[in-house]
């Protein structure tokens, strides 16, 4: 009997050691706008509208992946389950808890959605939307919509033409946004909440007429501003991603507030 | 002696890991999902643990392949041995919250004459459905006019919740499923 009580009191020790004040992060505000989205709401709409949100000004560490994978053993990489998580899941720290020595700043990466939206869900939180995401991607430090700011869509544009070093630089070197948010371009793919919404893959197209045999609904949605290289990337990495796959340049970071 | 540190590592791991976590690594039951059926009870998406279960996603206000997804899932029922049927779950689970109460979830059972007592029709919170979604691959996006467009999928899951076949094909019996189920 004894020994029951103090088994529970260690339980209760270990959930009350669990809450996720520790991780929380600094967050900017992204003012709601109405804009044309690359990837529209439906055929024929091209207006996307995204509330007034917060979102992390850098993506999420590997330090702070190891606080939450310390306070929610169940993600850790040897006890995660299968059906949540590929066998890369966090395969490159050194540990089940620790990442690699020195690697603490840089952005977490070989973590599957599910993994990124139980971090961000633990600190009552969630994985950006595409548009979120999006409108948040169309600043420059000194405009909210710098889309057609030809030199700033070439610097994104060399990033991605730039070969990836070893190993990932540190968050927060990259120069903040007109939100002061970071790193967007520039170091890692993200993933966001409505990865299954981008039903561009070609998958959808596999069947003669998917309007009428593989989709309830419109169908599979056609992507604007094919000219946008950048952006037209982003959604071809993303929705070659399942929820379970884990990449080592697939980070993510946080979103609070309406999605 | 024995005994008690038998029981404790027993204590340790329900109370640790949850339930589920005797589930296999593969198991879909592995999310802790909160479900409402047609009758208004609270289920979890285990609810037909142990047997083999047919799973789709699907809305009621559909007019154009979410009633051939029920058609579907009949014409593989039909398929199957009387035993093998009797042995068989169905469960739909809606996309649309708002549109989807258990209510309207009886209507449609009772419109489409469906055997409640093996097929079950499901509502969930928009982050349970987006979670189900991931974990059965399924795509779906809600337009601005509130409908839904989405991919249709049925999957056969294992009586432990491991996804053993899936399949796109709408209209007749996908022999892929017939095989799983048997």
């Amino acid at each position: 009997m004894r020994v029951h009580a103090v088994v529970a009191v260690l339980l209760i020790g270990v959930a009350a050691a669990a809450p996720a004040a520790t991780l929380a992060s600094d967050r900017a505000t992204v003012a709601g706008a109405t804009f044309e989205s690359i990837l529209p709401p439906a055929p024929g709409v091209k207006v996307a509208t995204v509330p007034t949100f917060e979102l992390d000004r850098t993506p999420v560490t590997n330090a702070q992946f190891a606080e939450f994978v310390a306070a929610d053993p169940r993600w850790r990489r040897d006890r995660v389950a299968r059906v949540f998580a590929d066998a890369g899941y966090l395969l490159h720290w050194s540990s089940a808890t620790q990442p690699a020595r020195g690697t603490g700043r840089q952005p977490v990466t070989q973590v599957s959605w599910f993994a990124a939206q139980a971090y961000c869900a633990a600190q009552g939180a969630h994985l950006p939307t595409w548009h979120q995401w999006e409108w948040v991607a169309a600043a420059s430090p000194t405009l909210r919509d710098a889309r057609k700011d030809d030199a700033w869509r070439q610097t994104i544009l060399d990033w991605y033409a730039r070969p990836a070093g070893p190993t990932l630089p540190d968050v927060g070197q990259g120069e903040p946004n007109v939100y002061g948010v970071r790193d967007v371009h520039g170091l890692v793919w993200e993933w966001v909440l409505d990865l299954g919404s981008m039903m561009v893959s070609g998958d959808n197209r596999e069947q003669g007429d998917p309007d009428l045999t593989k989709f309830c609904g419109s169908g599979a949605l056609s992507l604007e501003q094919k000219d946008n290289y950048a952006m037209l990337m982003r959604i071809a990495t993303l929705s070659s991603m399942k929820a379970t796959y884990t990449s080592k340049t697939m980070g993510f970071r946080c979103a609070a507030g309406p999605e | 002696m024995k005994r008690l540190a038998a029981l404790l590592l027993a204590i340790l791991f329900a109370l640790d890991a949850g339930a589920r976590d005797s589930d296999p690594s593969e198991s879909i039951y592995r999310l802790d999902a909160h479900l409402v059926d047609q009758a208004g009870r609270a289920q979890g998406l285990d609810l037909y643990r142990g047997a083999p279960v047919l799973i789709a996603m699907f809305y009621g206000s559909c007019q154009a392949t979410c009633p051939l997804i029920i058609d579907t899932l009949r014409s593989t029922e039909r398929g199957l041995s009387p035993e093998q049927r009797a042995r068989l779950r169905v469960l739909m689970i809606s996309f649309d919250p708002d549109r989807d109460t258990p209510k309207a979830l009886a209507q449609i059972a009772a419109t489409r004459r469906i055997d409640t007592s093996r097929w079950a029709l499901a509502t969930a919170d928009a982050n349970t459905v987006r979670d189900i979604a991931a974990l059965l691959d399924v795509q779906y996006r809600r337009l601005p006019s509130g409908e839904f467009s989405h991919s249709a999928v049925i999957t056969v899951l294992s009586p432990r919740g491991e996804i053993v076949a899936r399949s796109s094909k709408l209209g007749r019996a996908d022999p892929l499923l017939l095989d799983a189920v048997r």
